[in-house]
């Protein structure tokens, strides 16, 4: 049999007779000719439009964040037998289902309590009410995380009042733990969602839990969608022989093992760790902006010490492990320093590609800290790098940083921006390359930029979140991201001449 | 009751026992075993109400219906997510209706605009921030032909007056449409009353607006076709070659013109009814316009379906499309022959939007599947009494199903297949059921007319087919 030819979308609309249809439907379009868009399109690359684009201030256009109850169900999805419940209308957990579902490939369950016009009448008790025990009933959880979306946050929906009544009611048995937090998607991002959420399910559950001191480490990820620095820290504690509990762990949540069945809850932080977390000796905080409520929270509350430092690139994971050695008491393993060893040789042979290069970047605060001085140790020069959901402090840092290195000289960063700014800056003052998420895609596209994939959200590529980013191997993994673009890069530019080397 | 009906209904029976009463009471209502006559009067599907609190329904809001469905394919108008943040970010370039057209210059399909609400937004109201957020837009994009401003949540919550600023900029735009979408998430039950909303906008701020230099006695306008994966070009191709003008596409790759000229075509065509019938009845009852439902999935049904196209034209029209179907015939049962004999006997369950789990049958059945249980997200009664006939009795029929019951059916009916969204799909991997993602295709697509089936034919036998569902480790239950 001659094998078919099928040609789908990425072949097909390539044909003469789809291009012959196209230039057909243009004569019902009253669009403009093709000279007025390309004389459009350029003007946009200019400096002229640029300061348009920066006087602009009551509209975003492709910001790089999310919502703040994105963030809070992420955060629930770590504990165990633990079930999202987002009081609010359905479609904002319908977005954030599959938002998670379209980055990290897994299944993603929660429920929202479906409000509509007459809870925004009469509020969303009732809604609170039939929503805790149809879930209970149907997903038999041991905890409700539950937090809020618009509609709850606009009318005022009185979230302790409303969970008490449920219990009252009988809805819900007795000791069913229904931490909550308000997590209004017109304050701060998906990162200040995730710390809320964080500080009111250790709020709850450790409430009267003070006793004694159980000797442990706590760990707090922060909004890390990297599944593999899960992995990568719990190696490296073991390594250094701590006792440890990583407080939202959703290494298997969102990166479990295909077994043929379908688990409803696969957190790791079992109910009893938390509550225990309190009396831990200490606590260490891997992202810093993700988390300042909880940590201002804990500081105050918990009597223990706590290291907040991310181990993003060499020196960060140097300083992190030194921290974590002498909050612990534990040394640092020779097989850490021989991983060291090995990544820092590695960034030798590969130093020439980066040197000197200049970037753009975009993403979370905590990334960007991490990405900015990874690449300083490289040689890399970063160059633009916009937050959209920034705030001065990190603004601060992040300069402070800057000023650390010489690379670091025309790095200038920019919050409450967006990637629609950052592509007026790549055009008047171009660079070699971008670090994005996924959505960034399109300033390669209009700019011709090689994109280099780190953040949230990872769409358009497949398995990134499930290596690390953290720590020596996380460093080893982004140094080889950047490199090996570089050399595609190369690669691919010089395919028709005598540079289409064999050896890089 | 026949006996197929029966052993169904005592499935669902069982399946709904898990319950609290007044939900089971409820849930009973929207899940049926398949009567085809439509005569059973325990049958019928109710449909179109508010999801039970709770129960992890898969349904989306308003917002996702005009953003995601109506207006967010119109290329050349901004599209502005009015209020936080999020709803805007998640429904960002994620519906594949493809266009063509300089992204950010004349078009902005893929783009994610939005007055990004903050505290004082919702104490002050935004409608300011609106009036000068439209300025900088127009300034920045000056081969904008409309901006269209989508409400979430919080606008209607503490009563901005969008319409007024929408009126006074349009003015201020030298009348360009500017249209209010009054798309809530709260409001309705489900996305289908954001397509309504939004078939609402066109008829009062866009239809009869746009320009046709000269009209033929053979335009026609592609309705309810959102060109995913490049769907309404597929089908296009096949309605230019019967002979037919296209005027107008609603509103995969549409032009704001487009949506302006629709009534004036000989006959209105639409694909999806479920969320545009509203614009096509308006057309008809204001202009005269008469309209026509069809088919385009799977050969069997597009044959029939240009057939009927053809019927309401002349006979240079009717020759022209006996001329398509001949000259596609071969192909289509060369693709027939190649998959057959891979998909014969497969056992389909479907659970999708508004209109394919109905109009995907046909294509199924050209490929020797049978489809042994089908639901809809938002269809409405008038849906339901369209799907009856296309299924075999005691099938099972699902409205709004939950998670929990796609899972508990699944077990019990054990498909071969399993066709939904997103939300699903990565469950049904863990069960190590094979899935297609039937609202974007997989990203693949095109899967209307003949280019379209094609491309189904060979993504469905890839799934079910593929060699790494017998890779997984059941793990030995207890």
């Amino acid at each position: 049999m001659i094998p078919l030819t099928i040609k789908d979308h990425s072949k097909l609309f390539r044909e003469p007779e789809y291009l012959d249809q196209f230039e057909r439907k243009r004569a019902f379009e009253n669009c403009p000719s093709r000279e007025e868009v390309e004389r459009i399109a350029e003007w946009t690359k200019t400096e002229e439009y640029r300061d348009k684009n920066f006087a602009r201030s009551h509209i975003k256009i492709n910001p790089a964040k999310a919502c703040q109850p994105l963030g809070a169900l992420y955060c629930a999805l770590g504990f165990e037998n633990t079930l999202p419940f987002c009081q609010g209308a359905q479609g904002c957990i319908a977005y954030f289902r599959s938002h998670l579902n379209r980055h990290f490939k897994e299944p993603v369950q929660a429920v929202s309590s479906s409000m509509t016009e007459d809870a925004a009448v009469f509020g969303g008790m009732n809604n609170m009410t039939e929503g805790l025990e149809n879930a209970y009933a149907l997903y038999k959880p041991k905890m409700m995380a539950i937090f809020t979306s618009c509609i709850a946050e606009v009318i005022g929906d009185d979230l302790n009042a409303y969970t008490k009544a449920a219990r009252e009611k009988g809805v819900v048995p007795g000791d069913l733990l229904m931490p909550y937090a308000n997590t209004p998607s017109f304050v701060g991002s998906h990162i200040t969602g995730y710390d809320n959420m964080m500080k009111g399910i250790l709020s709850h559950l450790t409430a009267g839990k003070s006793g004694e001191p159980n000797g442990k480490t706590n760990v707090i990820m922060g909004f890390d969608p990297y599944i593999g620095d899960y992995r990568e820290i719990k190696r490296m504690l073991s390594l250094m022989d701590i006792k440890y509990t990583v407080l939202s762990d959703v290494s298997d949540s969102l990166d479990a093992p295909n077994t043929g069945e379908a688990k409803l809850y696969r957190g790791l932080t079992t109910i009893e760790e938390t509550k225990d977390a309190i009396n831990a000796a200490a606590t260490v905080v891997l992202q810093k902006y993700s988390t300042l409520k909880t940590v201002e929270y804990m500081k105050k509350d918990w009597n223990q010490k706590f290291l907040v430092k991310q181990p993003i690139g060499i020196r960060n994971t140097d300083e992190f492990l030194s921290g974590l050695s002498q909050i612990t008491g534990k040394a640092i393993p020779q097989a850490l320093e021989d991983e060291r060893g090995r990544v820092v040789d590695a960034m030798i042979d590969s130093h020439p590609y980066v040197h000197g290069k200049r970037f753009a970047l975009v993403g979370d605060p905590d990334l960007l800290m991490g990405m900015v001085s990874i690449l300083l140790e490289l040689g890399g020069e970063p160059v633009h790098i916009v937050c959209t959901n920034g705030d001065k402090t990190f603004a601060e840092d992040m300069e402070a940083l800057l000023a650390s290195s010489p690379f670091g000289a025309s790095g200038k960063v920019y919050i409450n921006r967006d990637m629609w700014h950052l592509r007026s800056l790549m055009f008047t003052d171009p660079v070699d390359l971008l670090i994005g998420n996924s959505y960034a895609k399109f300033l390669w596209r209009d700019t011709k930029t090689p994109l280099i994939r780190f953040g949230f959200p990872l769409f358009d590529r497949h398995h990134l979140h499930r290596y690390p980013i953290i720590g020596y191997q996380g460093a080893l993994n982004i140094v080889t991201t950047i490199v090996n673009t570089i050399l595609d890069e190369l690669d691919r530019s010089t395919i028709e001449t005598t540079s289409f080397d064999v050896i890089r | 009751m026949s006996r197929a009906i029966e052993e169904t209904q005592k499935m669902i029976d069982e399946v709904l026992d898990v319950y609290p009463e007044k939900t089971r009471k409820d849930r009973a209502k929207h899940v049926k075993p398949n009567d085809p006559t439509g005569s059973c009067a325990n049958c019928q599907v109710k449909a179109n109400v508010k999801s039970r609190p709770g129960v992890m329904t898969v349904r989306g809001c308003a917002y996702a219906g005009a953003k995601g469905v109506v207006w967010g394919p119109v290329k050349d108008q901004i599209t502005i997510s009015h209020g936080p943040i999020g709803c805007g970010q998640y429904s960002w370039w994620s519906r594949r209706n493809y266009y063509n057209g300089q992204t950010g210059i004349d078009t902005f399909g893929t783009m994610h605009i939005t007055t990004d609400f903050q505290e004082k937004d919702i104490v002050y109201g935004g409608d300011k921030n609106l009036d000068a957020a439209l300025d900088e837009l127009k300034e920045l994009f000056p081969l904008a032909n409309g901006i269209g401003i989508l409400s979430e949540c919080p606008v209607g919550l503490i009563g901005d007056d969008i319409e007024a600023v929408a009126k006074k900029k349009s003015k201020e735009f030298n009348g360009m449409p500017i249209v209010p979408c009054r798309c809530e998430g709260f409001r309705g039950v489900s996305q289908s009353l954001g397509h309504h909303i939004a078939n609402d906008n066109i008829k009062d701020y866009v239809l009869g607006k746009g320009t046709l230099e000269k009209q033929t006695p053979y335009d026609v306008a592609l309705i309810g076709d959102y060109n995913i994966g490049g769907d309404a070009w597929a089908s296009r191709k096949i309605l230019e070659e019967m002979g037919l003008r296209v005027i107008a596409q609603y509103t995969g790759d549409a032009s704001v013109n487009e949506i302006g000229i629709a009534h004036k075509a000989k006959l209105n065509l639409i694909h999806c009814y479920r969320s545009m019938n509203y614009i096509c009845r308006h057309m008809e009852e204001e202009y005269g316009t008469p309209w026509t439902e069809f088919n385009f999935f799977g050969p069997t049904k597009i044959y029939e379906s240009i057939r009927k196209i053809a019927s309401y034209f002349d006979d240079s029209i009717k020759e022209k499309a006996e001329a398509v179907i001949a000259k596609y015939r071969p192909k289509m049962d060369e693709i027939i022959a190649h998959f057959r004999p891979r998909l014969e006997g497969k056992k389909v369950m479907l659970y999708v939007g508004g209109l394919r789990p109905r109009h995907t049958i046909g294509a199924y059945e050209d490929l020797g599947m049978e489809i042994v249980a089908s639901g809809y997200e938002f269809a409405h009664n008038d849906d339901y009494k369209r799907t009856y006939p296309e299924m075999k009795e005691g099938a099972l029929i699902m409205d709004d199903a939950t998670e929990y019951e796609l899972e508990e059916f699944t077990h019990r009916v054990r498909p071969d297949l399993v066709g939904a969204g997103i939300k699903e799909k990565y469950t049904y991997h863990k069960l190590g059921v094979p899935f297609r993602q039937m609202h974007s295709w997989d990203y693949s697509g095109p899967y209307h007319g003949f280019d379209g089936f094609a491309v189904f034919a060979r993504d469905m036998d890839a799934t079910i087919n593929s060699p790494t569902w017998n890779l997984i480790r059941r793990k030995k239950s207890a």
